[in-house]
This record gives structure tokens, sequence and C-alpha cells, in this order.
């Protein structure tokens, strides 16, 4: 068994004694002359076929995300297709003036930070508060019926969604307005008044990710050493009690990062679903930066104006990530490096 | 522990606690039933606002419109076609990759790492990616729907984390020393040991291809490729729009038309994944919580 396996497969092989024997024909082709001293080219050579498994990997970050960061300066070029991106000339922080003078600047600003802040300060308690709520169910049937009902709408298409909003929100014939006016008030028009636009946006999002957002805190809160609570029982700690002085605190570090990791995407909105559900009418107040670049790169094909909007959302963006990063390593030694 | 007796203000807590979870579940359970109920009912009733729970009027008249409908067709077969030639990609490049990445005698995993999580916070942004993959000539074809999706950087970490804590270093050791070339250990003893890694990624990544819309919106045009998101915003999106603002008639019956076959779309578009869900919930649960721990 041993024999037949070195036979058919004698490539790579970290056995220092099996090595001399069988692996060095192979191995003497790529390295013309082994020297004892270079371990680390030793190493590299053993584990080849490593390199083969994470190629593919290479290829694809290489291609699809450092081609595009290299093509980004396109941002500062007047970008003419038929001379290429490093063929077209420079022009400077043009592009970037023309966008912090238009009037649509501030507008953009308001509605990208207006939507993220609104997002994070509704979004991000309500996982914690119903992990919490969750954590201290006993009764097993119950606490997987909540879970497996709240994850499930994470699994709806974002296209699936804006249609489920679209028609419910609907003035003529959507079940909501058909329950407002049942309590004798006005139909509202959600869809096409601005005012509504940031609350449709972020509390569709609270109905479709809150129980999939509770995944990871339930994870911590798992992790919790029951002896902690038992000490507390004994010293008379109340349930309140118990989850304001244990659990709470359990939960911090994780509540952290991910405080950083959406912070780092305030202006990165989830803007897929805005794209869907904006429309003439509420475009003052849903239009954000990442659907203005789709539209005046894809579809105007004003590629370097909108690289140019786009690397300044993407500069913003990890500025804040680093500076929240710090903050929180600076004042809870919590941090994501 | 159950010698104590729950006090009066746990039991307020406690009952408190469980109308808490109850209105959310209720929240969250009856947009679906609605949703289910809408379907098989009378548009007509829905629309008026007679039909809160239960399906009233019953028809299957939405259903036989989506079905007969030749677009929806094609979207299908070509959502599951991107979807599982997606999904075998992603799994031919992220397994691997992340199982070379979770060796430690691996030289240069820290680099190759810290190349791949560097993308996770820059990118060149829209633009440049889409003249990246115009210029490839991958626009109006499948490959625009695979290729600039064909890994992601977080499930790569989540597999070699799994990798790390889940397969007995001690295993490889042996298999080493038995003269096991490293391919012939990552196909006969890594991946059989991985199936639980292995549903939770092709279940990630085939969610996100089910559900991709947005590579197709701006790299497609032909309508033969179009797969089934774009269909669907085209029924549930563009003509709603439209038949709030024009008044032709023509727009009036594409509206009724977009009525009756809305929730039923809806449903069957879902259908694959609500179906597989109840099995795999467990899975994806594992998967996001081993993405969790430190990586």
């Amino acid at each position: 068994m041993n024999n037949n396996s070195q036979a058919t497969t004698q490539q790579a092989n970290l056995d220092p004694v099996a090595e001399g024997v069988e692996h060095e024909k192979k191995v003497h082709r790529i390295r013309p002359k082994p020297r004892p001293k270079k371990k680390k080219k030793k190493k590299i050579l053993q584990n080849w076929e490593l390199y083969l498994f994470v190629l593919p990997a290479v290829l694809y970050f290489a291609i699809f995300h450092y081609i595009p960061l290299y093509g980004a300066q396109i941002a500062f070029k007047d970008f003419i297709p038929s001379e290429g991106i490093w063929g077209s000339p420079w022009v400077g922080f043009e592009n970037f003036t023309r966008f912090f003078e238009s009037y649509y600047f501030w507008d953009l600003i308001k509605n990208t930070l207006g939507i993220s802040l609104y997002s994070l300060a509704v979004g991000f308690p309500l996982p914690i508060i119903l992990a919490l709520a969750l954590n201290e169910v006993k009764d097993n049937l119950f606490k997987r019926s909540v879970q497996t009902i709240t994850y499930a709408p994470h699994f709806i298409s974002v296209v699936v969604m804006s249609g489920m909003i679209i028609a419910f929100l609907s003035p003529a014939t959507g079940i909501i307005n058909h329950i407002i006016v049942l309590f004798g008030f006005d139909p509202i028009s959600f869809m096409s008044d601005p005012d509504w636009f940031k609350t449709v946006y972020v509390f569709s999002d609270v109905w479709q990710n809150t129980g999939w957002g509770t995944i990871i805190y339930l994870a911590a809160l798992a992790g919790v050493d029951p002896q902690q609570h038992e000490a507390a029982i004994v010293d008379g700690a109340s349930r309140w009690q118990r989850i304001w002085y244990i659990n709470i605190p359990a939960l911090i570090p994780t509540m952290i990062i991910l405080l950083i990791l959406n912070t780092g995407n305030l202006l990165a909105v989830g803007f897929e679903k805005i794209l869907l559900l904006q429309n003439p009418l509420n475009m003052e107040s849903s239009d954000v930066i990442a659907t203005f670049v789709y539209r005046s790169g894809i579809l105007d094909a004003q590629y370097s104006f909108a690289s140019a909007v786009g690397l300044f959302n993407a500069v913003i963006n990890a500025i804040l990530l680093i500076a929240v990063n710090q903050i929180a390593k600076k004042r809870s030694e919590t941090s994501l490096w | 522990m159950s010698a104590i007796k729950d006090t009066k203000q746990d039991r307020i807590f406690k009952t408190f606690n469980y109308a808490f979870l109850t209105v959310a579940l209720l929240i969250v359970l009856y947009p679906v039933i609605y949703i289910v109920s809408a379907s098989i009912s009378d548009p007509n009733l829905v629309s008026q606002g007679k039909m809160w729970l239960f399906p009233k009027g019953i028809t299957f008249e939405g259903y036989k419109r989506v079905f007969g409908n030749e677009q929806i067709w094609i979207g299908y077969r070509n959502t599951i076609l991107y979807t599982v030639l997606g999904t075998a990609i992603n799994l031919a490049v992220t397994l691997p990759a992340a199982y070379a990445l979770a060796r430690k005698d691996f030289a240069g995993r820290n680099v190759i790492m810290a190349m791949f999580v560097f993308t996770m916070f820059f990118s060149g942004g829209l633009i440049p990616t889409y003249l990246l993959v115009k210029g490839l000539g991958l626009v109006n074809t499948i490959w625009a729907m695979v290729l600039p999706n064909a890994a992601a950087i977080w499930n790569i970490i989540i597999c070699r984390v799994f990798f790390q804590v889940s397969i007995p270093k001690e295993l490889e050791e042996a298999a080493i020393m038995d003269g096991c070339s490293t391919t012939k250990m990552f196909f006969k003893i890594i991946i059989p040991l991985s199936t639980p890694i292995i549903a939770v990624m092709a279940l990630f990544y085939g969610v996100g291809h089910w559900n991709n819309y947005f590579n197709a919106l701006i790299y497609l045009s032909d309508q033969n490729l179009y797969p089934l998101q774009l269909v669907l915003r085209q029924i549930l999106v563009l003509q709603e729009m439209s038949s709030g603002t024009a008044g032709a008639t023509a727009m009036a019956n594409k509206a009724e038309l977009a009525a009756i076959i809305k929730y039923a779309v809806m449903i069957v578009s879902t259908l694959p994944i609500i179906i597989v869900y109840p099995f795999l919930q467990r899975f994806f649960v594992k998967g996001v919580m081993i993405g969790s721990l430190k990586g």
C-alpha cells in the first residue's frame, strides 16, 4: 500500500527519507543545483502543487480586482476609448472639481450619508435586541421556529424584495394603504413621496435582514460561560440584570467589529435596491453616489467623470474605516487589525 | 439551578419576551403568507383590499400566465445555467486556494492572503471594472455572469478557517508520510472530510448567482441571455412604474396583466430557494458562525 502510493504519486514529498529516493529526479529538473542551505527554496519546490492550487484565485484577483484598481487612474484622465487607459491624456483633478462644484453634489452626499446613518441607527441595534431576546428562550421548538422564519427573508432576491415593496406600498392597491385607510387615514403614496423614501428603504431592510443579523450575536452569546449566570443567580440577580451585566458586555467585541465594518461601508449603501426603487418622483431623496455613478458612467458613458465620483466615494470609505478602527483600538482594544 | 424559583420580575420579563418574539415572528411571516395567498386569489379582490390573509376567489390564472410566458422560461433556463456554472467555478477557485492558504508549510501564504484581503477594502470601482469586462470581450456572453464573481474573499477566509480548525493535522502528516501527493490528499482526504463547508459554500455562491441581477443589468443587452431576475425586474418594477404615469389603454392592460402575475412570479422565482432552505438552514448558519471566528 505504502509503496504503491509512492510509486504513483511521487511529486511533493515532505518525508525527508523518502525524498532522497523518490523525489530526486523530479526536483532536479526544476532545481539545477541543489544547495543544502536554501531551505526556503526547497520548501517552495516541495509544495509546488500548492501554488497551482492558489493560481486560479491569484489570477482572478489580479485580473478582476487589481486591473480595475490600475484602471481607476482614468478618474484623472480624459478617457478616450480608442486611446485606451494608458494613452488618454491626463487632466489632473478636473473630473473631481467638476463633481464638487456641481449643484447635485451636496444632495448626493446628504442622501448617501442620510440613508446609511439611518440604516445604522435602526438596523444595528435590532439584531442585538432580537438575539438577546432569543437567547432567553428555553423552549427549543419556539426558539428554532423564530430563528428559521426570521432568517428566511435574507434569501429573497433584491428584485423580488423591491417588487414586494412596490406592490405593498401602492397607494391604490397596496395592503399597507388598505390598512391605513381602514384606520381612517388618507392613503400615502410612499414611492412617489421623497419624504418617505429613506424610511421605506431602511425598514424594508430591517424586515429582510434583522433575523439573519442575529446569527453572529447568538454565537457570541453561546460562548458565555454558564457559571457566570449561575453565580449571578445565586447572588440574586434578576434576568434583566444578568442580560445587562453579563450578556451585553459579552457582545461588545462583536458589536465593535460589526460597527467598524458598517462604518467602512457608510458611503456604499445597498445601491441595488435603491436603483430598483428609484423613480423620477422620489429622486431628490433617493439618488445616492453609487446610483449616480451607475447613471453617469454606464448609461451616459461618461467613464472618467463617473470613475472620479466612484473613487471619491471609495477614498472616503477607506478613511472612515481606518479612522473608526483607530478609535476602537484606543478605546476598547478591539479592532480589525 | 432550577431549585431557585423564578421571581415575579422574571416571570414578567419572560411574558414580555415571548410577546416580543411572537410579534417579530408575525411581522416577518405576514407579508410572506400574504404573497402566497395573493398569488392564488382573484387579483381584483387583492387590489381592493378584500383579501387579508387567506386566499379569496381562488384562481390559478397568475401561475398560468407565468408559465405561459416565454421570457420567464428563458430566464429560468439562463439562471439555472449561470447558477450551476458559476457555482462550479466558484468552488473550483475557492476550495483549492483556501486549502493552500491553510497549509502552514506553504511559503508566501501571508503575502497572497494580504493581496486577497486588500481587495476587500479597496477596489477600482464600478466603471473600471465595467471597462475591463468590456475590454475582455465578455459583454453579452455568459462569461460576464460568472467570471467577474469567480471568488469571494470572505468565502475563502471561511474555508481557510474551516480547513485549519477541522482537519486534524496528524491526518495530513500521516498521509504525507505514506507518500501521498498534495493533489491526491486534497481530493481523497480533504474534500471528503469537508462536505459541510462545501455545502455551505455551494449554497452561499448558489444563492448569490440565483439572485444576481446587477451583472446582467450592466453586461447583458441580449434578451435571450437575461437571467430570471432581470425578467422579474421588467415585470415587477418597470411596468408598475410606467402604469403610474401613462394613461394609455395599452398601459392599463399591461398593468392589469402585471397585477395578475405579480405575486405568482415572486413565488415562482423564489421557489427553488424556499424548497432547499429548510433542509439547509443549519448549514447556512454554520457557515456564518465559522466566518465569525477570528480568521
